[in-house]
C-alpha cells in the first residue's frame, strides 16, 4: 500500500449556475483504499462536485480520470459502470419490499431465459456480500421492519452489488444514533481494508477526525486545502472551512432556574397514522433554563411540538403556560399566551418563501397594531419592523423586499429566530434550530438561545443532534416512543449513556416510564 | 448578458411576450400550410380592430367579460385554488342580473345597482359551494367547479324557461330600461356599438384585486394560505375560512362578467345549448397574465382583440376564424411550458457566448 494508486482524479473542475460559480477550478484526488473527507459548509460546492462525479451534473470545464482513464460521465448509469456508487443522505428504498428485492432492483439475476427473477440466487448474492463486509443485514427482512441504520446498510449493499469500488457517502451520520454511527465507522474501515475507496461528504469535524485519512476543504466553490488528517485538529479545520476563527465551545454560565412556566402532564396525542404518538408525556420547564429533548427521530418529538403549539389536537392531558391551561387551543391563542416556535422545517412552517422578507417578519403579528390599521396593512410600519430585525439579528439580505426564497438557509433561519424572539415569548421552543446550517450560523443561533435563557426565558430545545443537546441544555429529557424515559444533566452523562437511553436499552432513571 | 439570462430564469413578463410571438408564428405556419397569406391575415385582424369606431368599441365590449373572468381565476389562484368554474359563476351572475332586471321594477339608481349586486352574489355563491366542499370535505375544487359549470348551465336554462321566458322567443323578457348599464350616448357616437359601464367596473376590479390582496389584512391572509397553507396554520390563520372566502370573491368577479353581459350588451338571457367559453378564456388570461392584475388586464386585451379580430381575418384574407383559436391555443401552450422558451433562449445565448469567446 506504499505507493497507493490514484482511482479518481478530478482536474480543474468548473461548474457555473446562473449567478454563482459552484465549483471554481477544483482539483480532487482519491487514492485506492483511503477515506477522503470532503468538508465544507452548506453551499460550499461539495455536493455539486460529487454530483458531477456521479454523473448528475456535467462540468463546464475540467476533466475526470477514473483509474487513469479520461472519462465522460454523462449519467449515473455511466458512473455505476465505472464502479462509482453513491449512498445518498435520503435513502431511496421501496418500503414494502424486502432487503434483497431492494438491492437487486433494476439488475436482477434472471432465470428461465430471462423471464423470471432468480430470487434464490439474489438472496445468496446479497447474503454473501453482507457477510463479506460485515454488514449483518437479513436479506429477507422488509425495509419497513428494519432500523434506519440497517436501511443505510441496504443502501451500501446496493452500491456493492452493482460492483462499486468507489463509494460516496453523503452526510451518512445525519440520521443515525451514536451507536449506529460507531457501527458505520467500523463498516467503513472494513470496506477500505478490502480495497474499496471512500469519499465522505460531511460538515462534522468529529467524524473526520475519527475516520478519515485525508480531508479536502471547500469554501465558496474553491478548494482551500487538502491535507492528511493526522497532522491537523478540529479548530484548524473549522477555521479553514469558515474562513475565520470560530469557537467550537459555547461559553455559557450556569443556569439560574426560576419558577416553572411550562408544565406538561400526562399528554396523549395521536400521530399521523392515528396511533398514539405521545403516551403520557410529562415534563416541566422553568424560567431561565434550557431543557433539551433528546431522542431518535420519530419518537414523538414532532407531535409534541405540534401539540404544544396548537397545530395538532390533544387527545388528553394538560399543557399549562404560566398556570393557565392551553391544551387543545388554537395556534393564535397559544402564541398570544407566550409560546413561540422556531419550527423544525423552516420551509414548510417557518416562512412563506415567495413572500418578501418584510412580510415574513409579521407572519404571526400582522393583525396587531401597529401593522394592521382598520383592515389595511401599514407597510411603512412593517418595513420599519423588518429593517430593525434584519439589523439586530444580522440577517444578510439584499433588501427587505427580497423574497425569502433567495436567502441562504442560515439567513432564513436567522429571520425566523429574529421574528420569534421579537415576540418576547415566555417559552421559546426551538426545534432542530440549526439543521443543515454552517458553523458560523450555528454559533450565532446557539448564542441567541443562551442569551434568551439568561434573560429569564424558558427554552425547550428539541434536536436529533446529540452534540447540540449536550452543548446547550441545562437539563436533558430523553424521549422514547412518546414518553420521557429519563432525565439527566449534561455534565453527568455522555454520548454512550444517552444513546442507550434513547434506544431504551438501559433505562437508567426510568421513573417516568412506569407512571 | 447576465441580466438578460436572469430575466428568463426568473418570473417575468418576457416569457409571455415570447409565448405570444411563438404563438403567432405557429398560426402563420399553419396558414402557410393551408395556402393562406399570414401577413395579410394578421393585417386584416388589426385593421378590423382599429379600423373604425364601431369595431374598436365592440372590441372593448369583447374584452370586458374575459377581464372579469381572468381576474376571478387569478384571484382564486393567489389563494392556491384552481377555479375552473368561472364559466358556471358567469352564468349564475347572468341569471341573478336577469331575475332582478326582469321581475323587479325600481328607479334606475336602485335597479341597476341591485341587479349588479345580486348577480355578483349569485356568482359568489356558486363559487362558495366549491369552496365549502373543499374546506369542509376536502373535495378537490377542480372537480367540483367543472361539475358546477354544467349544473349552472342547466339550472339557468330551467329558471329562464320556467319563470322568465318571453313566449315564443327562446329567451327571457328584456330587462327593464332602468336596469340597463349601457352607455347610450357614447354608444351612439361609436356607430351604435354596445358600450356599457362594465368596462369601467372591470378596471375598478383590477384595482380592487391589487389593493385587496396586497394592501389589506384579509388579502395578506389569503395570500399566505395560497402560498403556504402550513405556514398559514402555524401563523394562526384559519385556512378553511380563507378558502371559502376566496372562492366567494372569485365567483363574484366571474359573476360580474355575466352581469354586465346581460345588463350592458344583450339585455336578455337566452336559453343556451352550451357554454360561452368566457370562463375558460379566463383561465387562459390568468395564466398568460401570471396571475397579476396588470398581467391579467393585458392578457384580456390580447385575447379580446384576437377573438374579435378573427372575424375580420376571414373577411379580409379568407382565413377561417378558427385559426385564431390555434394561435390562442399555442400561446397558452408556450406560456404553460416556459421550459421550452428558456431552452430556446439558452440555445440562443449559448451560441452568442461562443461567438463572443471567439
Amino acid at each position: 500500500m506504499e505507493q497507493a494508486k490514484t482511482v479518481v482524479e478530478m482536474r480543474n473542475i468548473t461548474k457555473r449556475f446562473p449567478g454563482i460559480v459552484a465549483n471554481d477550478r477544483v482539483n480532487f484526488t482519491l487514492k485506492k483504499g483511503e477515506i477522503h473527507a470532503l468538508l465544507g459548509e452548506n453551499g460550499a460546492g461539495k455536493s455539486t462536485l460529487m454530483n458531477i462525479l456521479f454523473g448528475l451534473y456535467q462540468p463546464d470545464e475540467g476533466e475526470i480520470l477514473v483509474n487513469g482513464q479520461r472519462v465522460d460521465i454523462d449519467g449515473p448509469n455511466k458512473a455505476i459502470k465505472l464502479g462509482i456508487g453513491m449512498v445518498h443522505q435520503h435513502f431511496k428504498l421501496v418500503h414494502p419490499f424486502t432487503v434483497t428485492e431492494n438491492i437487486v432492483l433494476g439488475s436482477e439475476p434472471r432465470k428461465w431465459l430471462g423471464l423470471a427473477v432468480d430470487r434464490k440466487l439474489a438472496r445468496e448474492k446479497v447474503g454473501k456480500l453482507s457477510q463479506q463486509y460485515g454488514l449483518n443485514v437479513d436479506p429477507n427482512a422488509k425495509i419497513d421492519e428494519i432500523s434506519v441504520g440497517m436501511q443505510q446498510r441496504v443502501e451500501i449493499l446496493k452500491t456493492l452489488y452493482r460492483g462499486a469500488d468507489i463509494l460516496i457517502f453523503d452526510e451518512p451520520t445525519a440520521v443515525l444514533t451514536p451507536q449506529e454511527i460507531g457501527e458505520l465507522l467500523v463498516i467503513m474501515r472494513n470496506l477500505v481494508s478490502q480495497g474499496k475507496s471512500i469519499i465522505l461528504i460531511t460538515h462534522k469535524l468529529k467524524e473526520i477526525m475519527a475516520i478519515a485519512d485525508r480531508v479536502t476543504i471547500v469554501r465558496r466553490g474553491k478548494v482551500i486545502d487538502s491535507l492528511p488528517v493526522a497532522g491537523t485538529n478540529p479548530n484548524q479545520l473549522a477555521e479553514k472551512m469558515v474562513g475565520r476563527e470560530v469557537s467550537l465551545m459555547l461559553d455559557k454560565k450556569d443556569a439560574v432556574p426560576g419558577e416553572p412556566i411550562l408544565e406538561v402532564e400526562n399528554l396523549f396525542v395521536k400521530g399521523r397514522q392515528g396511533l398514539n404518538a405521545l403516551k403520557g408525556t410529562t415534563f416541566s420547564l422553568r424560567r431561565g433554563e434550557i431543557l433539551g429533548i433528546a431522542g431518535v427521530e420519530g419518537n414523538g418529538q414532532s407531535e409534541l411540538i405540534e401539540a404544544l403549539t396548537g397545530l395538532r389536537p390533544v387527545a388528553s392531558g394538560s399543557i399549562k403556560v404560566g398556570g393557565s391551561q392551553v391544551a387543545g387551543e388554537k395556534p393564535r391563542v397559544i402564541s398570544e399566551a407566550g409560546i413561540s416556535l422556531i419550527p423544525e422545517d423552516r420551509h414548510k412552517h417557518g416562512l412563506v418563501l415567495d413572500f418578501p422578507v418584510r412580510e415574513n417578519m409579521v407572519l404571526e403579528t400582522y393583525y396587531q397594531k401597529p401593522f394592521n390599521k382598520r383592515g389595511f396593512l401599514d407597510y411603512e410600519e412593517i418595513g420599519k419592523h423588518a429593517e430593525r430585525l434584519v439589523k439586530d439579528f444580522d440577517v444578510r439580505t439584499p433588501s427587505i423586499q427580497t423574497d425569502a426564497r433567495a436567502l441562504s438557509g442560515g439567513n432564513q433561519q436567522k429571520a425566523i429566530i429574529a421574528r420569534e424572539i421579537d415576540k418576547n415569548p415566555d417559552v421559546l421552543i426551538a426545534a432542530q434550530p440549526t439543521r443543515g446550517l454552517d458553523v458560523g450560523a450555528i454559533e450565532f443561533i446557539h448564542k441567541r438561545l443562551v442569551e434568551q435563557r439568561n434573560m429569564g426565558k424558558a427554552v425547550l430545545l428539541v434536536s436529533y443532534e446529540l452534540d447540540e443537546i449536550m452543548q446547550l441544555s441545562d437539563r436533558i429529557a430523553v424521549i422514547y416512543e412518546g414518553r420521557i424515559v429519563g432525565e439527566v444533566r449534561p455534565s453527568e452523562t455522555n454520548d454512550q449513556e444517552l444513546g442507550l437511553m434513547m434506544t431504551n436499552i438501559a433505562p437508567e432513571q426510568g421513573g417516568a416510564d412506569r407512571e | 448578458m447576465n441580466k438578460l439570462l436572469k430575466a428568463f430564469t426568473k418570473e417575468s413578463a418576457v416569457v409571455p411576450l415570447i409565448a405570444i410571438l411563438l404563438g403567432l408564428i405557429v398560426g402563420a405556419i399553419i396558414m402557410l400550410l393551408g395556402g393562406y397569406d399570414p401577413i395579410l391575415a394578421y393585417r386584416s385582424l388589426l385593421e378590423t380592430v382599429f379600423g373604425n369606431r364601431y369595431d374598436f368599441a365592440e372590441t372593448l365590449t369583447a374584452i370586458t367579460p374575459i377581464l372579469f373572468t381572468g381576474l376571478a381565476v387569478a384571484f382564486a389562484f393567489r389563494t392556491g385554488l384552481f377555479n375552473i368554474g368561472a364559466e358556471g359563476q358567469y352564468i349564475m351572475g347572468m341569471t341573478g342580473a336577469t331575475i332582478i332586471g326582469v321581475t323587479v321594477h325600481l328607479p334606475w339608481y336602485l335597479h341597476a345597482p341591485l341587479a349588479i349586486l345580486v348577480g355578483a352574489v349569485f356568482g359568489g355563491a356558486w363559487g362558495l359551494i366549491a369552496g365549502y366542499l373543499k374546506a369542509a370535505r376536502g373535495v378537490n375544487e377542480v372537480i367540483t367547479t367543472i361539475m358546477l359549470n354544467w349544473i349552472a348551465l342547466h339550472l339557468a336554462n330551467y329558471l329562464v324557461n320556467r319563470f322568465l321566458l318571453e313566449p315564443g322567443k327562446g329567451r327571457s323578457y328584456m330587462v327593464d330600461e332602468s336596469a340597463s348599464v349601457a352607455l347610450v350616448s357614447l354608444s351612439r357616437f361609436m356607430d351604435n356599438a354596445r358600450l356599457h359601464w362594465g368596462m369601467f367596473f372591470a378596471l375598478l376590479a383590477v384595482v380592487f384585486f391589487y389593493v385587496y390582496l396586497w394592501r389589506t389584512k384579509q388579502g395578506y391572509e389569503l395570500r399566505v394560505v395560497g402560498s403556504n397553507p402550513d405556514a398559514a396554520a402555524y401563523a394562526g390563520i384559519n385556512v378553511n375560512r380563507g378558502i371559502v372566502k376566496a372562492m366567494f370573491i372569485s365567483g363574484a368577479l366571474a359573476g360580474l362578467a355575466g352581469v354586465f353581459q346581460v345588463l350592458g350588451v344583450f339585455h336578455t338571457q337566452v336559453i343556451s345549448a352550451g357554454h360561452t367559453g368566457h370562463g375558460f378564456d379566463g383561465v387562459a388570461v390568468a395564466l398568460l397574465g401570471g396571475n397579476t392584475p396588470i398581467g391579467v388586464l393585458l392578457g384580456a386585451i390580447l385575447f379580446g382583440t384576437l377573438s374579435y379580430g378573427a372575424a375580420g381575418m376571414s373577411f379580409g384574407a379568407d382565413v377561417p376564424p378558427e385559426i385564431i383559436r390555434i394561435v390562442i391555443g399555442s400561446v397558452i401552450f408556450f406560456v404553460a411550458a416556459p421550459g421550452i422558451i428558456r431552452w430556446f433562449m439558452k440555445l440562443v445565448s449559448a451560441k452568442k457566448r461562443k461567438e463572443e469567446a471567439m
